[in-house]
C-alpha cells in the first residue's frame, strides 16, 4: 500500500486536468463535486497508506517511491520521489481531510460565481502542490509544491481580478513569497555543493553523522527560515497575508490559515536534525523571531474592525507560537499545534464565511451584532473555535499552545513569558470578535460613515440567514474536531502522547528533552496560562459586551504598526525612483552614449565625404550585395577546384 | 558542382541531411522571390512547405541523434577552396541540436501564425533566407563558413525590420545592423588572426574549428586578444550588458514574426557562439578573463530586470526581460560546471519557446488594440479568459515556476554556478525576484481590472492563434516536466568541452557526504 503513494497528489492532479478541459462543460455543482471526490479520494488513500504504515514497527516507518529521474546532470541526481513516512503522512492527512470539508463548504460558498468552475481547478491543482510539497523525499519537490502553492495562492486572491485591491494583493502575495524563494534556493545551492544531494536523508544523515561542518548546516538551516518566513508569514514578510485576505474565503480557510502557511513550519521540521547539529543561535533567532511576530501581530489584531483581518493577524500570530515551538527544539509541540489550529482556524474562517454570505458581503464586525439568533449553527461552531484559539481547557488549543509554553519556557522564561501575552491577548481580541459579531445590538443596517467605497454606504435592509447545509456540515465536522482534537497529544503519560510516539522516528534526533525542574512544573505552568486566557476573556467581556472599560483601539494598532504602509510608501516611493532612474539611465546615458557615437560618425563623415549618400539603408543594401556577390564567388571558385 | 553534391555521401546512400537543413530554406526562398506576384496564395504555399519540410528534417534529425556520445553527428565536410583551407564542414552535436530544432519549428510557426499585412512575397523569402542563415550558423564547424552565415543572417533581419516594421523602424533597423557589424568586424580580424597564427602550430592554413581547437595551441597571452575579438561580436548579438540597446528598439520595432525569431532563435548565435568558438577555440583564456563575463552578466540579469519594470511598452519589456534572462545563460557558460554549462543550453532553447511565445502573444494583442501601451489595456483577462490562461502560463514560464521550462534551465544554471562563482550566483539568484515582480505588474495593468470602453471588445483567442501556441504550451509544460530527454542529449557535448578546456569540473561528483566518510 505504501507504493501507492503517488495515488495520493495524482488524484486532485487528475481533478485539476478533467475540469481543465471539461470546466465549462460540467459547470456549477458538478464541477465542484467532481473536485471535491478527488480529494476526499486522496484522503482515503491517505487513510489506506497511514493504516498500512501504522502496521509497521517504527523503525520501518520510512519508504521511498521513486516514480521517475527528474534532473539529473553530473553528479546531481534529482528525482520525482516520494517520502513516506510519520510527518508526511500526518501532513497528507489533514491537508487532504480538511481539504475535502472546505470543498464541500465552497460548493455551498461560490454558488452563483460565473466562474465557479475556474474556482475548483485552481482548488485542485493547489492540493496537489500542497501534497508535492509535504511527500516530495527531497528539496526540489518540495521546491516544486512550494512554488506551486505559491502560484495557486497568487490566482486565488486574484480570483476577483476585477477589483483591483484582489489583483494588488495576489501580487503582492507571490512578490514577497519569492523574496523568502530565494533563500530556499540558496539553501539548495550550498547543500549540493557541500554534502551533494537534495535528499532529506543524505541532508540530515550529513548532520547526524556530523560529515559537514556546522557551519555549512547554519547556512543551509538560516537560508531555509528565510524561505519559511516567507511562506509561513513571519516578521519581516507577514506583510503578504492580510492583503491575501481579498480572496475567497474558503481561500482564506484552507490556504492561508489551514494549509500553506504551515509549510515553513514543516520544513523546519524535516530538517530538525539539522537545526539541531547547526550553531545554537540559529534556534534562538528562529525562537525570538517567532515570539515576536506572535506578540507583534496580536497586538494588531486587538484594533481591527475586518472580521476577516482580525482571523488573518491571528493567524500570523498562531504561526508565529509555532516558529517558538521549533527554536525551542519541540518539534512534536509545532506540529500538534499545526494540526489543532488547523481546525480551529479554519472553522473561525469558514464560520466567518458563512457569516459574510449570511450579511450579503458585509465584511465589518462593527455593522454586525447579535447574530447568534439567526445563524445558531454558525454562531455555535464559532464559539468553539474561539474557545479552541482562546486556550481554554480542554478545547484543542489548549493543549497545543500549552506544550509550545511548556518547552519555551525550557529556553528560556522570557520566551514564555512573552508567549504568555500574545495567549492573553489572543483570547482578548478572539472575545471581542465573537461580541461584536454574535452578541449585542444588530447594528446591520446602521449608516456607515467607515464604509471606504460608495457601494458598501447604499442603504439596503439586510437579512441576515443561515447558511445551506454544504456550508454547515464542515463547520460541524471542524467544530468537533476543535473540540477533541487535543486528544492526539495528552500530556499525561507516553500513551497518551500519541503524536510524540509517531512522529518520534522523525525528530527524535533534534527534539529537546525538558529539564526536571520544568517538567515538575508543567501544570503550574498550565495553570497560569490558563488563568491569562481567562483573563483575557474576562476583560473583553468588561470592554465590549458590559462597557465597563473604554476600548484600546489606537490607531497605530488599527493600522499594523505602520509597517506595511511604511513598505508599501518606500516601494512607491524611493524604490520606484530607483528603477525609474535605471530606466533614464539605459535610455539617456547608455543608449545615448550609442547615438552619441552614431551621429559623431555622421557628422564626421558628412564633412570629409559630401559625396556620400548618408542613407544606412544604402550602405546596408550595398554590404548585402556585397556578401552575396562574395559568396558567389567563393562559391565558383570551390566548383572550380 | 561536384565538390558538394559528386561525393561519397549521396554514391553511397547517405543523406547529406544537414546540407538539406540549409539548402531548402534558401531554395525556398530563391524560389518565393521569382514567384509571380499574382498567385499569392502559391507564394505562401511554397514558404510554408519549404519551412514545415525544413522542420521535419530537424525532427527527424532529432530522432536519429544518438545520446550518450559528445561527437559530431550526421558531419559533412567538402574541401570548398583548398588553398585557403576552407571547407563546406557541417556536424550537429549536444550543444547545437536543439537549436536546430528549436530553429526548424519557429519559422513555419511565425510564417504560419503570423500576417505581415503588405507585401508578403519579399517577406517571405527574406524570412526563408534568415532561416537558412540561422540553420548555417548553428550547423558550420568550418570559421569561414560560420563568418559568412552569421552575417547572412543580418541582411534578411535588416530588410524586415526595415520593411515591415513599426513607425521607428528605419532607426531601429539601422542601429541594429550597424551595432552588429561592429561586432562583427571585430570577429573577422579575429578569424583571420586566429587562422595564421594557428598556422604555425598545425603547419598549414585551415579555417576548420575542430582541427583548430584541437590543434591550434594558442599561448595564453595571443589567445586572450582572438577571444576578446570574438566576444565582443558574440556580446553584441547576446546581448550583454553594455552593448544591449539595439535589442529593445530591434525588438519593439520589429515585425512579430521578427521579434519571435530574433528572441528566439538569434540572440542565441551569441552564447552559442561564446560556446562553439569561445570557449572550445580558446579555454585558457574563457577561464582567465571570465570574471568579465560573469560579472557582466549579473549586471544584465538586474538590470534587464529593474528596466523591465519600468517600461511602457509591452515588448519594450519582454525585450529587456531578454536582457536578464540571456545574463543567466552567460553566467551558466562561464560557470564552466557541467550543470550550468548543460543549463545554458537547455535555457537557450526554454528561452526561445518562452519568449517566442510571448511575442507571439503580445503580437496578437497589438493585432486587436493596434496599441502595446501598458496604460492603454486593460481587464482583458474578464473579456478573454482563455487568451489570459494562456499568457499567464507563458509568464509563469518565463519567471521560472517549478513544473515548467524555464526553471529547469535557470535551477540548473544556478546550482552549477555556485559552485565555482558562488557570490555572482547569490547576486543573480536574487533576479527570481524581480522577474516575478515585472512581469505580475505588467499582468495586472494588462489583464486584471474592470475593462474599460476601448477593451470591451477584445476577441477571445481564435482557434489558428491557438494551434499556433499550442506547439509552444507544449513544450513548456513537457521539458518542466521531463526534462531528463534534452539533458541526455546536450550533457555529453558539454561534458567534453569541458574537459577539452582542462577545466576542473567541480559538478561532476568529486564532493559529497560519502567522500568525506571514508575520511577518518
Amino acid at each position: 500500500m505504501l507504493d501507492a503513494v503517488w495515488l495520493i497528489p495524482a488524484l486532485p492532479l487528475a481533478g485539476f486536468l478533467i475540469i481543465l478541459v471539461l470546466g465549462r462543460k460540467l459547470g456549477e455543482p458538478k464541477s465542484g463535486y467532481l473536485a471535491t471526490l478527488m480529494t476526499a479520494g486522496a484522503f482515503v488513500v491517505t487513510v489506506a497508506v497511514f493504516i498500512d504504515l501504522m502496521s509497521k514497527s517504527s523503525e520501518e516507518r520510512h519508504h521511498l517511491k521513486t516514480l521517475f529521474s527528474w534532473i539529473p546532470v553530473g553528479s546531481l541526481h534529482v528525482d520525482v520521489a516520494f517520502l513516506v513516512d510519520p510527518l508526511s503522512i500526518t501532513m497528507a492527512l489533514f491537508i487532504t481531510g480538511i481539504g475535502s470539508l472546505i470543498y464541500l463548504y465552497s460548493i455551498g460558498y461560490m454558488h452563483g460565481d460565473p466562474k465557479f468552475s475556474k474556482f475548483f481547478l485552481y482548488l485542485n491543482l493547489f492540493v496537489f502542490s500542497m501534497l508535492m510539497l509535504v511527500l516530495g523525499s527531497n528539496l526540489l519537490v518540495t521546491f516544486l509544491g512550494w512554488e506551486g502553492v505559491g502560484t495557486c495562492s497568487y490566482l486565488l486572491i486574484s480570483f476577483w481580478h476585477t477589483k483591483d485591491a484582489n489583483a494588488s494583493a495576489g501580487k503582492k502575495a507571490f512578490v514577497t513569497n519569492r523574496v523568502g524563494d530565494f533563500g530556499f534556493m540558496i539553501a539548495m545551492f550550498v547543500a549540493f555543493q557541500f554534502i551533494g544531494s537534495l535528499d532529506y536523508s543524505s541532508i540530515n544523515h550529513a548532520a547526524e553523522a556530523k560529515t559537514v561542518t556546522g557551519t555549512v548546516a547554519t547556512v543551509i538551516v538560516l537560508m531555509l527560515f528565510v524561505g519559511a518566513c516567507g511562506k509561513s508569514a513571519q516578521l519581516p514578510l507577514y506583510i503578504w497575508l492580510p492583503d491575501a485576505m481579498a480572496g475567497p474565503t474558503p481561500v482564506s480557510a484552507l490556504i492561508h490559515a489551514a494549509t500553506m502557511v504551515t509549510s515553513g513550519v514543516f520544513l523546519m521540521t524535516r530538517i530538525s536534525p539539522l537545526i539541531g547539529y547547526a550553531t545554537p543561535w540559529v534556534s534562538t533567532l528562529i525562537a525570538i523571531v517567532g515570539v515576536a511576530t506572535a506578540l507583534f501581530a496580536a497586538t494588531i489584531a486587538v484594533a481591527q474592525n475586518d472580521i476577516k483581518k482580525v482571523l488573518a493577524y491571528s493567524t500570523v500570530s498562531q504561526l508565529g507560537y509555532m516558529f517558538l515551538a521549533i527554536g525551542s527544539h519541540a518539534y512534536v509541540a509545532a506540529i500538534f499545534h499545526m494540526i489543532t489550529h488547523a481546525f480551529f482556524k479554519a472553522l473561525l474562517f469558514l464560520g466567518s464565511g458563512s457569516v459574510i454570505h449570511g450579511m450579503h458581503d458585509e465584511q465589518d464586525m462593527r455593522y454586525m451584532g447579535a447574530l447568534r439568533k439567526m445563524m445558531p449553527i454558525t454562531a455555535a461552531t464559532f464559539i468553539v473555535g474561539w474557545l479552541a484559539i482562546a486556550g481554554v481547557p480542554p478545547f484543542a488549543g489548549f493543549w497545543s499552545k500549552d506544550e509550545i509554553l511548556l518547552y519555551a519556557f525550557d529556553k528560556s522564561p522570557i520566551l514564555w513569558a512573552l508567549g504568555l501575552v500574545t495567549a492573553l491577548l489572543t483570547a482578548y481580541y478572539m472575545t471581542r470578535q465573537v461580541i461584536m459579531v454574535f452578541y449585542g445590538k444588530a447594528r446591520w443596517n446602521d449608516e456607515r460613515p467607515h464604509a471606504a467605497d460608495a457601494s458598501a454606504t447604499e442603504h439596503h435592509d439586510i437579512h441576515p440567514h443561515e447558511s445551506p447545509w454544504t456550508m454547515y456540515t464542515p463547520l460541524i465536522v471542524l467544530a468537533g474536531l476543535a473540540i477533541v482534537g487535543g486528544g492526539l497529544n495528552l500530556p499525561f503519560n507516553h500513551t497518551t502522547e500519541r503524536l510524540s510516539s509517531w512522529l518520534a522516528p522523525v525528530v527524535e534526533v533534534g527534539e529537546r528533552s525538558l529539564q526536571h525542574g520544568t517538567e515538575d512544573i508543567k501544570w503550574v505552568l498550565a495553570g497560569v496560562a490558563t488563568l491569562g486566557a481567562l483573563v483575557g476573556v474576562f476583560v473583553a467581556y468588561l470592554v465590549y459586551s458590559k462597557q465597563r472599560l473604554k476600548a484600546i483601539e489606537p490607531t497605530t494598532l488599527a493600522n499594523g504598526w505602520y509597517y506595511d504602509k511604511g513598505i508599501s510608501d518606500f516601494m512607491g516611493g524611493p524604490g520606484r525612483d530607483g528603477f525609474e532612474g535605471v530606466a533614464w539611465f539605459d535610455a539617456n546615458v547608455i543608449d545615448g552614449a550609442v547615438n552619441g557615437t552614431g551621429k559623431g560618425v555622421q557628422a564626421i563623415a558628412g564633412v570629409i565625404r559630401k559625396g556620400q549618400s548618408g542613407l544606412v539603408r544604402t550602405y546596408a543594401a550595398l554590404i548585402g550585395v556585397g556578401v552575396v556577390l562574395l559568396l558567389a564567388w567563393f562559391f565558383i571558385r570551390g566548383v572550380a577546384q | 558542382m561536384s565538390a558538394l553534391i559528386g561525393n561519397s555521401e549521396l554514391i553511397g546512400g547517405k543523406f547529406p541531411v544537414l546540407t538539406a537543413i540549409i539548402l531548402v530554406p534558401f531554395i525556398g526562398a530563391i524560389a518565393v522571390a521569382v514567384m509571380t506576384k499574382r498567385r499569392p496564395e502559391f507564394v505562401k504555399l511554397t514558404a510554408i512547405l519549404s519551412s514545415v519540410f525544413t522542420g521535419a528534417l530537424t525532427v527527424w534529425l532529432l530522432a536519429s541523434f544518438k545520446t550518450g556520445t559528445a561527437d559530431f553527428q550526421f558531419s559533412s565536410k567538402h574541401e570548398w577552396i583548398n588553398a585557403w583551407g576552407i571547407s563546406w564542414h557541417l556536424g550537429v552535436d549536444g550543444i547545437s541540436i536543439f537549436l536546430v530544432v528549436l530553429t526548424g519549428i519557429l519559422f513555419p510557426l511565425a510564417i504560419v501564425g503570423v500576417d505581415p499585412h503588405h507585401d508578403e512575397k519579399p517577406y517571405l523569402a527574406w524570412l526563408l533566407l534568415l532561416e537558412a542563415g540561422v540553420m548555417g550558423s548553428f550547423l558550420s564547424l568550418d570559421l569561414f563558413l560560420f563568418f559568412v552565415f552569421f552575417e547572412i543572417v543580418l541582411v534578411p533581419m535588416y530588410f524586415l525590420i526595415g520593411g515591415w516594421g513599426y513607425d521607428k523602424r528605419v532607426y531601429a533597423a539601422t542601429k541594429f545592423f550597424l551595432y552588429t557589424m561592429f561586432g562583427s568586424a571585430f570577429m573577422l580580424v579575429g578569424i583571420i588572426a586566429t587562422v595564421f597564427i594557428a598556422k604555425g602550430n598545425i603547419g598549414h592554413i585551415t579555417f576548420d574549428l575542430v582541427e583548430l581547437a584541437e590543434k591550434g595551441g594558442f599561448a595564453a597571452s595571443t589567445g586572450r586578444w582572438l577571444f576578446f575579438a570574438f566576444a565582443i561580436a558574440f556580446a553584441v548579438k547576446v546581448p550583454l550588458f553594455p552593448l544591449h540597446t539595439w535589442l529593445p528598439d530591434a525588438h519593439t520595432q520589429s515585425p512579430t514574426a521578427g521579434s519571435v525569431v530574433l528572441a528566439g532563435v538569434m540572440l542565441k548565435l551569441g552564447t552559442y557562439g561564446f560556446l562553439r568558438f569561445g570557449i572550445y577555440l580558446f579555454p585558457q583564456a574563457a577561464r582567465n578573463t571570465r570574471a568579465i563575463f560573469l560579472t557582466l552578466a549579473v549586471i544584465g540579469i538586474l538590470y534587464g530586470a529593474i528596466a523591465a519594470t519600468m517600461q511602457k511598452d509591452l515588448k519594450r519589456l519582454v525585450a529587456y526581460s531578454s536582457v536578464a534572462h540571456l545574463g543567466f545563460i552567460v553566467l551558466g557558460t562561464f560557470a564552466f560546471t557541467s550543470q550550468a554549462m548543460t543549463g545554458s543550453v537547455l535555457q537557450m532553447i526554454n528561452h526561445g519557446v518562452s519568449t517566442g511565445a510571448l511575442f507571439l502573444l503580445v503580437g496578437m494583442i497589438y493585432e486587436r488594440r493596434h496599441t502595446r501601451e501598458i496604460a492603454a489595456l486593460k481587464g482583458l483577462q474578464k473579456v478573454a479568459p482563455v487568451f489570459a490562461g494562456v499568457f499567464t502560463l507563458v509568464m509563469l514560464s518565463s519567471i521560472g515556476v517549478p513544473g515548467l521550462n524555464g526553471f529547469v534551465g535557470e535551477f540548473l544554471i544556478l546550482i552549477g554556478s555556485f559552485l565555482t562563482a558562488r557570490w555572482w550566483t547569490v547576486v543573480a539568484a536574487s533576479g527570481v525576484i524581480l522577474a516575478a515582480l515585472y512581469l505580475l505588474w505588467a499582468y495586472q495593468r494588462v489583464f486584471h481590472g474592470e475593462p474599460d470602453e476601448d477593451n470591451k471588445t477584445f476577441t477571445e483567442l481564435r482557434w489558428k492563434e491557438a494551434m499556433v501556441l499550442l506547439p509552444f504550451i507544449a513544450a513548456i509544460v513537457f521539458t518542466g516536466i521531463y526534462p531528463k530527454p534534452m539533458i541526455d542529449r546536450i550533457e555529453p557535448s558539454i561534458k567534453a568541452l569541458i574537459a577539452h578546456g582542462g577545466y576542473q569540473d567541480a559538478g561532476s561528483g568529486v564532493i559529497g557526504s560519502v567522500n568525506e566518510e571514508e575520511q577518518p
